[in-house]
């Protein structure tokens, strides 16, 4: 049963971020991204890790999906249809893939026997809640502090960048 | 444990991670490129998660690095489409091609 969850969800995965960056309509493109991170969160609750594919559907899914088509409808440009791509372009773009997908596929299936270390532990959401402000060992109150200032600072950027400007 | 191999959660990975790389060289749209990025940060996100329940499963680092590169992914959305607006009020355009003030 998890089996045919995950490779449906693979599929998912793999045709709607194909869709993604060939679209020709922009706003039908950041439609089809959702439906990929939506299959993302999928995999995350199949892994266990079901705070995380909370986070995944609300943040990612639910927020910056909804905030790029917003801004594809505050400038206009969600009717336009996009100009397919040199061929000169192109054939590059699928050199660098192919040959970066080829490598680390054959060095993936190379290694097949990986070491697995220790007992598996359930990430609750208490668990992550106490590691997030935990000072100690295994505690992540550091990079939660620090994430939260980038915030602060991004906001401030966005808020300053986009307003108008007063003379 | 569930019964699938971790080589075809990473070649999923690694098959978004590159589709974001195709996506990134061909899209000229701001947009678009923006799209890509997100596709290669999920990507990575995946690779973490994945990594941690199959080799580490006795602690959370790879789920909290996916946690934190989710919150920057956010941030780094946020930033970049203040960008694109102020570009758009300024050019009335948000072709990376015609954008080039910068480049003599």
């Amino acid at each position: 049963m998890n089996q045919v969850v995950f490779y449906f969800l693979s599929a998912v995965i793999l045709v709607f971020s194909l869709l993604t960056v060939t679209s020709s309509r922009i706003l039908r493109a950041a439609v089809y991204l959702l439906f990929v991170l939506i299959a993302t969160a999928g995999i995350y609750f199949l892994l266990g890790y079901n705070f995380l594919a909370g986070v995944q559907l609300t943040l990612y899914a639910g927020g910056i999906i909804v905030l790029i088509i917003f801004a594809i409808m505050l400038t206009g440009s969600a009717g336009e249809k996009l100009e397919r791509p040199s061929l000169n372009k192109f054939l590059l773009a699928i050199l660098i893939s192919l040959i970066g997908t080829v490598t680390s596929l054959i060095l993936f299936f190379a290694y097949h026997s990986f070491p697995v270390i220790g007992n598996e532990i359930p990430a609750t959401v208490k668990m992550v809640g106490a590691s997030l402000i935990n000072p100690g060992d295994n505690g992540y109150v550091l990079p939660f502090e620090l994430i939260s200032v980038l915030l602060l600072a991004a906001i401030v950027g966005a808020i300053v960048i986009a307003k108008k400007a007063t003379r | 444990m569930i019964h699938i191999p971790i080589t075809h959660l990473i070649s999923i990975s690694t098959l978004m991670f590159f589709i974001g790389i195709y996506g990134f060289i061909t899209r000229k749209n701001l947009f678009t490129i923006l799209m890509s990025t997100e596709l290669v940060l999920n990507a990575g996100a995946l690779n973490f998660v994945a990594f941690n329940k199959y080799f580490y499963p006795d602690n959370l680092q790879g789920h909290f690095f996916a946690l934190f590169i989710i919150s920057v992914a956010a941030a780094e959305a946020a930033l970049a489409i203040a960008i694109i607006i102020a570009i758009y009020r300024n050019f009335k355009n948000i072709d990376a091609e015609k954008i080039n003030e910068m480049k003599y």
